[in-house]
């Protein structure tokens, strides 16, 4: 109980590491960056496949990290770490550093930033809007144009700054193919005049019951799947929204009015995340993400003893493996303070 | 209604922050030139007002006779191989180092794509620019240096689009409606769509010149073909068997812009000036379809040196606004410049030549 864990980061991997930690009989202090804990899932309305709440996921976090040895402290930001002999000093927006003998970064990722792919107009035209920013809009339980109409026909395109080396992003960001599954039923649930087209580069159903969600998608709410990147989008002189697009099934180019356009933005390595890799001397891949000490049994190691990795820190991760690698984390931790830094 | 609706909706804030993101210098002075073999060719009077403008503001531009072309035609005709023209270039740069310039102004969209692509195959692979010193040297006998800055002639004039405005007597507004003149601004494909950090704001929104239509006082319309190429894309037009295509693609644009009622097209690239103006022609003759006020005009397309060189009251006819197949007549008129029709076609000795045929009024 003598020795004291730092989790940097509140999304679902610090909160599942943390909670977990504190239950085995850890003193554990949590950091937050921002004012609220949660992460990302707290923005969810709904979660792939069994489209459960994403307010439950947290309000199960919370009940987890709500323990007598886990103090959260939210609105404290990290800015770097040192070593201090066994331990590490931990610098932070405020006034003092904090002491810590073991730190578990769980500083997640960002959600790339769309307007980059300046192809489709996000932050020019109105009506391309984000999958969290649609995210948003399913919460308020009104999906509407700027314009302040339902929309008839939706675009979704999938692997936005994923799978993309013109980004610099090659990575698969694992979770957008299902989101946007996952988006099209329920804009066909909430607006069921309203047609869905989703433009895909390949369906990466990986995980259980999503090649389900996809047949779902298609069987019974007749989403259309196009396979091809959209290359452009613009607005005609109504305001709507023109897209080209290669169908590259049926070997030709597509023109499309839309009403609105999707974009499933993908994850990348969490700025915070890369400022505290550079300033402490954390490694990271070709990915950007944290690099563990070994691909397979190593991902919760990091080469500097002591400090550990939890989530999609260092690759993008569902909710699911996200918490599985959480408490992987949490199983390290407790087996180096019993162990010591020379284990 | 419609039409006006759209544009003010649309977010002026993320375009300007695309334009922030793509700025690049460019020299302010000493610059040499190297001409278009299309440009030179069918409207000659743009090169000359571009170097006549850089001049009467006291800049130094030098141009060397012995200058040739580029190849670029031919290498994008897939005749001409990359080891070729990369020693073509490097030619034309060691004029330019005997002369003592390092920034090159270039006047084809085209050669400035290939001058990019050249110094970019150099960063990256440094043994070809080796191997070209050596085929260069084997060759000729000359050296080079790596130019410093290389820069389109749209870049310059974009550079200097305030001074232009500072001096101007004719703004971009139609003196009947006392509203902006509404202009498409295209932009050739090998300005920034290869490289987009080499164009002023990049490859999906720039601002080359929208900058200048804005600095002049018009209004600049987006239309959803306004990215899609002019259709001259070398082998579909060089190409006899493709022409089809490549008429189809200008055909594309002017039904995407036409009822956004442009009064103007400018273009940066020698191939899109003359296609999208030589194609309006070809289309009414295959079809009998016209673009422009009522379907009945057709739409002029300028290059931007002559739309600068109208604005400052420039005499059109010098510049040589009339050697395009649709003419500008009309537009000029809703800008207030008087002109005399009977003096298009008079040279500079006084002579009467010979009026081109199927000119679109």
């Amino acid at each position: 109980m003598d020795k004291h864990v730092v989790v940097i980061g509140g999304g679902v991997a610090g909160l599942e590491c943390a909670g977990r930690l504190g239950r085995m009989g850890h003193r554990v202090t949590l950091l937050e960056k921002k004012e609220s804990t949660g992460g990302h899932a707290a923005r969810w309305y709904q979660l792939f496949p069994d489209r459960r709440p994403g307010s439950e996921i947290a309000d199960y976090l919370h009940k987890l990290a709500n323990h007598p040895n886990v103090t959260i402290i939210t609105g404290l930001g990290v800015e770097s770490f040192s070593r201090k002999g066994e331990g590490f000093h931990i610098k932070t927006g405020g006034v003092d550093f904090i002491k810590a003998d073991v730190i578990v970064v769980a500083t997640g990722f960002d959600l790339f930033d769309a307007a980059k792919k300046e192809e489709y107009g996000y932050g020019i035209y109105n009506n391309v809007i984000t999958s969290a920013e649609l995210e948003d809009m399913f919460r308020k339980g009104e999906i509407l144009t700027t314009t302040g109409v339902e929309p008839e026909r939706v675009g979704i395109v999938h692997c936005v700054g994923s799978r993309d080396e013109k980004t610099g992003n090659c990575h698969c960001s694992k979770v957008c193919c299902v989101t946007a599954v996952k988006q099209a039923i329920e804009i066909r649930e909430h607006l069921p005049a309203t047609q869905v087209f989703c433009f895909y580069m390949d369906m990466r159903m990986f995980g259980p019951y999503y090649e389900e969600l996809y047949r779902e998608s298609q069987e019974k709410w007749n989403v259309n799947f196009i396979r091809g990147k959209v290359s452009e989008a613009s607005e005609n002189i109504n305001g709507r929204l023109v897209v080209k697009v290669e169908d590259t099934l049926a070997s030709r180019p597509l023109r499309m009015e839309l009403d609105m356009l999707v974009l499933m933005s993908g994850m990348v390595m969490s700025k915070s995340g890369a400022d505290l890799a550079k300033r402490s001397g954390l490694a990271t891949g070709k990915n950007r993400f944290l690099a563990g000490l070994d691909h397979h049994y190593g991902t919760n190691k990091s080469a500097i003893k002591g400090v550990f990795y939890a989530g999609a820190c260092i690759a993008p991760m569902n909710i699911t493996d996200s918490l599985s690698h959480a408490r992987g984390a949490a199983l390290e931790v407790s087996d180096y303070l019993k162990k010591g830094i020379d284990s | 209604m419609c039409m006006n609706t759209t544009m003010q909706t649309m977010k002026e804030t993320g375009k300007k922050r695309i334009w922030a993101d793509y700025q690049k210098d460019i020299p302010d002075d000493h610059y040499f030139f190297v001409r278009s073999c299309i440009r030179q060719t069918f409207f000659p009077g743009s090169e000359q007002f571009f170097l006549n403008f850089l001049r009467s503001i006291g800049k130094d531009i030098y141009e060397d006779p012995e200058h040739t072309t580029c190849t670029g035609i031919g290498y994008h005709g897939d005749v001409v191989p990359f080891d070729t023209i990369m020693t073509v270039v490097a030619r034309h740069f060691s004029q330019a180092t005997a002369k003592g310039y390092r920034n090159i102004a270039i006047s084809c969209v085209t050669s400035f794509g290939i001058y990019s692509e050249i110094l970019e195959t150099w960063k990256h692979f440094p043994e070809t620019l080796e191997k070209t010193r050596e085929s260069l040297f084997r060759a000729t006998g000359r050296e080079f240096e790596v130019p410093e800055y290389i820069a389109h002639a749209s870049d310059i004039i974009y550079k200097y689009r305030d001074e232009i405005a500072a001096r101007m007597k004719y703004p971009l507004m139609d003196q009947y409606k006392g509203k902006p003149l509404r202009i498409v601004e295209h932009i050739g494909c090998h300005y920034a769509k290869m490289f987009p950090k080499y164009g002023f704001g990049g490859a999906e929104f720039p601002h080359v010149l929208a900058g200048m239509i804005e600095a002049w006082g018009g209004e600049v319309i987006d239309y959803p073909e306004r990215r899609h190429c002019c259709g001259f894309g070398f082998r579909h037009y060089l190409v006899q068997a493709n022409r089809g295509y490549s008429v189809a693609n200008a055909k594309k644009k002017f039904e995407s812009m036409q009822p956004y009622k442009p009064d103007l097209v400018i273009a940066n690239c020698p191939g899109c000036t003359m296609f999208m103006d030589r194609w309006q022609y070809t289309i009414r003759e295959m079809e009998g379809t016209m673009y422009g006020e009522g379907g009945l005009t057709g739409i002029p397309v300028l290059t931007y040196e002559e739309l600068a060189g109208i604005v400052l009251g420039n005499d059109p006819w010098v510049l040589g606004v009339q050697y395009h197949n649709v003419q500008s007549d009309r537009f000029m008129a809703r800008m207030g410049i008087p002109f005399d029709r009977d003096m298009k076609f008079i040279s500079k000795e006084g002579e009467r030549l010979s009026e081109p045929e199927g000119l679109m009024v």
